[in-house]
């Protein structure tokens, strides 16, 4: 028990005093890479991602070369690597946003409601929960991608698809400590109907669950995008999503890596930057997720 | 105890132990040095955190690695000098001689193995022998601890039996390999009031058969009255008073354990806990000047509060002892 | 015991179910199959034929059980890519590939990431522990394509001592099974460590050394036993990963298995196959949860009793 003692010593630090462990430097590299290239494509490109320059072809990147007209070097049509990745930034932010949204939309409104009414519909909704959560993924991606094709909205439905069950599982569980709760109780008392002990009570207090869920996923999302545009079956081609650019360079890997590489590296900074921001949130706003 | 015993079973002088933590060092044992005989029970007694439990883990040498060590003093058993020996040869002191009781049933048995395999595997480590004679063994120690049906029960895993009956388990871990000396601290905290008596009651026929010395850390002078032939009373990682049960419940000479045991409910009544002294003890990391009671001591004086007190005799006999300026006037 | 198995082989079955009605109503979005497989010019009369002979004119919930039945029995029509190929018979052809592939990613997995977890746990907070979490944490952001792709740079391009792509020998499976393997060694190094932690704080963890229990034993024998169920239900997960993984590596690698051919017959318009294969995942996958809820039971004893 001593160890037990000396880390009970320890007074409980307050939100702002851990708001100062805040990753600074993955949000700037998050910002840098990922954010700012998504809204401000068109001010900080540097030629156009889709026209092709032959004269420009397979140019080397800065320090290997190159120059600073095309700072990442250029692809096998003479296109800049740099601005591709820019223009790209602004489709994967909208893929694993709407996607990330579909399945905090379907999973919350599920849990919400199998949590609050229980019995046989709840029963339901778990089962469908374990399902989901067994099915890889994948298989739905290529399921899809051969039956209707990939598109915008196909990456959507598998991102939302991968990901709806995690939030209503965790939303269900909060669901059923809160609806004994004391002010749950007392609403009901008062006559309030049970949409509004739902959307206007116990809502509220799950939002920190869903944030900070939500915000652990959207790396999740960024990679399962990448991968379905590596494999082509992602949003179609010429639009110069991250994992297409990684892919546009496989075969040249031999001889110009830069093609495959800085794609590649734009997604893995997001990623990391993302998750170590989902990390600090999870530990500030809601400890118990870690098990998630 | 200033009073060296040659017939002292287990023997500590001047023990420390530091603990280091990001908000700084500090020794929850601070100095202590005490003894115990074979067929003799010492309590020790103090409020949580004041260094109960950490002297009880570096007597096993088992204080949690980084964050704490001891930083001098001596611990003999049977005049064998245990601060000194190799982690090897400590671990055929464990279990064999020096045992222990934990706090918690719930936790302190492996739910992955059953009862028998978790005694059988003390048994093995010090006194090896045949299958057959390994199993009559452990059940012999679940007999010894009164366990009904010990033949079936070592086949339960400890999510098979209640609160009690796994602390009986524990019992029986201990008292297995026939140690020296069992440390128990605490064994009968998460028990409840009749299951506690019958518990207490095992320990004390346990060490009548054997001899054993028992060391018990609590923080319920009830139970030291009822078990203990000595007490040492800590706080704030010293040790502020000393003595055999009978002298320090008849004159405590240190307001703390006058504080103690008038916080005692009748032994059957209602748990009323140590909550009835005014104030906290000092954070351990606190630089104490003074006596570390003084904030809290109704009798406190100017020189209480800018000089530790010595530890003295706290009457002609010797071996009642206190750290109190009171008891160095009078 | 046996209940619980029948139980979670009973669930198993039912998810398959399920994919069998999302499988085989995709394949009803994906427009007729008269347009796909009978040339523009035939005539009413052939396309009539054909309706008949393919059931078409039967109310859906009878094709699907048409459509089930036939797949229990591993039918699932002839591919259109490979002409002459059965779509599951093509299918099993490529299904040893990936299963050598998939085995050799979850045996460097394990090889790696448990050593490496409970190294962290032990010495929580050393050098060792860092650089678990540093990889940890590399590892779960990197892109498995992407890495494959560095790999064929490094080890293939400049060094030169593994092929770039293709089967033969077991020097192509090395690259893409260590690509496949990256992600969940950090998935499960970290799992491992945590739960590890958790239950190197447990009291019957001092009880053992109080016991006099050697700091090994302690470790793999008491730790490690009521550890190892955390990382065991990881094992499901990690089967449909290294699953996923390796319809990606075998892209990135060329690598004609499973995966392979399961982009190639989406690229080829090729239903029937994309369907056999989406099913064989599904059962491999099944059977491996299956093996995850059998090796529960052995290590955990509580569901075997209780």
């Amino acid at each position: 028990m001593a160890e037990v003692q000396i880390s009970a010593q320890r007074p409980r630090r307050s939100l702002w005093q851990r708001s100062r462990d805040f990753p600074i430097l993955p949000l700037a590299v998050l910002l840098i890479v990922f954010i700012i290239p998504a809204f401000f494509a068109h001010w900080i490109a540097l030629h156009d991602p889709y026209v092709p320059n032959l004269r420009a072809r397979l140019q080397p990147p800065i320090f290997f070369g190159g120059t600073w007209e095309y700072p990442l070097g250029t692809d096998r049509l003479g296109r800049d690597i740099y601005s591709r990745i820019v223009h790209g930034a602004w489709y994967v932010l909208a893929v694993s946003f709407i996607g990330i949204l579909v399945g905090v939309v379907v999973g919350t409104t599920l849990g919400l409601i199998a949590g609050y009414v229980r019995g046989w519909f709840d029963g339901f909704v778990m089962r469908l929960v374990d399902i989901s959560l067994a099915l890889p993924a994948m298989l739905l991606a290529l399921a899809l991608a051969a039956a209707m094709g990939a598109s915008f909205l196909s990456v959507v439905i598998v991102v939302g698809f991968a990901l709806w069950a995690y939030f209503a599982r965790q939303v269900r569980a909060e669901v059923l400590l809160l609806r004994n709760a004391d002010f749950v109780a007392r609403s009901r008392v008062a006559g309030s109907s049970h949409f509004r002990i739902l959307f206007r009570h116990i809502l509220p207090n799950v939002t920190n669950t869903i944030v900070v869920l939500a915000t652990l996923q959207v790396g999740i999302a960024i990679m399962l995008d990448a991968s379905l545009s590596f494999l082509g079956i992602g949003i179609p081609r010429p639009t110069p999503t991250w994992g297409l650019l990684v892919s546009d360079g496989r075969d040249f890997i031999a001889t110009d890596w830069w093609i495959a590489f800085f794609p590649g590296l734009a997604i893995m900074l997001t990623v990391l930057s993302v998750n170590m921001i989902g990390d600090w949130l999870r530990d500030t706003l809601d400890p118990r997720l870690r098990q998630v | 105890m200033n009073t060296s015993q040659t017939d002292a079973l287990l023997d500590v002088r001047n023990l420390k132990v530091e603990v280091t933590t990001k908000a700084g060092s500090f020794f929850p044992v601070n100095d202590h040095s005490f003894s115990v005989k074979s067929g003799e029970t010492l309590g020790i007694v103090g409020e949580s955190g004041s260094g109960k439990s950490m002297t009880a883990m570096s007597l096993m040498r088992l204080l949690p690695k980084h964050a704490a060590k001891i930083r001098g003093g001596s611990v003999k058993l049977d005049g064998r000098e245990l601060l000194t020996l190799s982690e090897k040869e400590m671990r055929k002191v464990r279990g064999a001689d020096i045992s222990m009781i934990l706090q918690d049933p719930q936790t302190s048995l492996n739910p992955a193995f059953t009862v028998g395999d978790q005694i059988k595997e003390a048994l093995k480590l010090h006194a090896p022998g045949g299958r057959k004679t390994l199993r009559e063994r452990t059940i012999d120690a679940l007999r010894r601890v009164k366990v009904a049906a010990p033949e079936h029960r070592v086949n339960s895993y400890p999510g098979e039996m209640s609160g009690g009956m796994r602390q009986r388990v524990v019992g029986a871990i201990a008292i297995s390999c026939r140690p020296k000396v069992i440390i128990a601290d605490e064994p009968t905290t998460s028990l409840d009031v009749t299951v506690q008596a019958q518990y207490l009651r095992l320990l004390k026929e346990l060490q009548d058969e054997t001899g054993m010395a028992i060391l018990f850390i609590t923080h319920d002078f009830g139970i030291v009255a009822n078990l203990c032939h000595r007490v040492i009373v800590m706080y704030a990682g010293r040790i502020v008073e000393s003595g055999p049960v009978a002298k320090i419940f008849a004159k405590p000479a240190h307001p703390y354990t006058e504080a103690l045991i008038s916080a005692v409910p009748s032994l059957h009544g209602q748990k009323e806990r140590l909550t009835t002294i005014p104030g906290q003890p000092p954070a351990p990391t606190d630089i104490v000047v003074g006596c570390p009671f003084a904030p809290r001591c109704q009798y406190a004086d100017a020189r209480c509060h800018s000089e530790a007190p010595p530890t003295v005799a706290a009457d002609q006999s010797g071996d009642h002892t206190t750290s109190c300026w009171r008891a160095v006037e009078a | 015991m046996l209940r619980y198995l029948l139980q979670r082989g009973a669930s198993s079955l039912f998810a398959l179910l399920i994919i069998t009605v999302i499988v085989f109503s995709l394949s009803q979005l994906s427009g007729s199959p008269v347009d796909a497989l009978l040339p523009d010019d035939a005539t009413q009369e052939q396309i009539d034929i054909f309706i008949r002979e393919w059931g078409l004119d039967q109310p859906l919930w009878k094709q699907y059980l048409t459509f089930l039945g036939n797949a229990v029995q591993g039918d699932f029509g002839v591919s259109l890519k490979w002409p002459g190929e059965s779509a599951m018979g093509f299918v099993l052809d490529r299904m040893p590939a990936t299963l050598r592939l998939g085995g050799l990613a979850i045996l460097i997995t394990l090889i790696i990431a448990l050593p490496l977890g409970i190294a962290a746990a032990v010495y929580k907070g050393s050098a060792i522990d860092r650089i678990a979490q540093g990889f940890a944490l590399l590892g779960q952001s990197m892109p498995n394509f992407w890495l494959g792709i560095v790999l064929i740079w490094i080890f293939s391009v400049w060094l030169g001592w593994l092929p770039t792509s293709g089967i033969g020998s077991f020097a192509h499976l090395i690259l893409p099974a260590i690509a496949i393997a990256w992600f969940q060694i950090s998935a499960l190094a970290r799992l491992t460590r945590s739960a590890m932690l958790e239950v190197l704080d447990a009291e019957y963890i001092k009880l053992a050394r109080v016991k006099g229990v050697s700091e090994w034993a302690v470790v793999f024998k008491h730790a490690l036993r009521n550890a190892a169920v955390v990382p065991l239900t990881y094992f499901g997960i990690l089967a449909a990963s290294i699953l996923t993984g390796s319809v990606v590596i075998e892209s990135v690698y060329s690598y004609p298995g499973m995966g392979w051919v399961a982009i190639e017959a989406i690229r080829g318009r090729d239903f029937p196959v994309v369907q056999a294969v989406i099913i064989a995942y599904a059962v491999i996958y099944m059977l491996s949860n299956l093996l995850v809820d059998l090796l529960y039971v052995i290590v955990n004893p509580r569901i075997k009793h209780g």
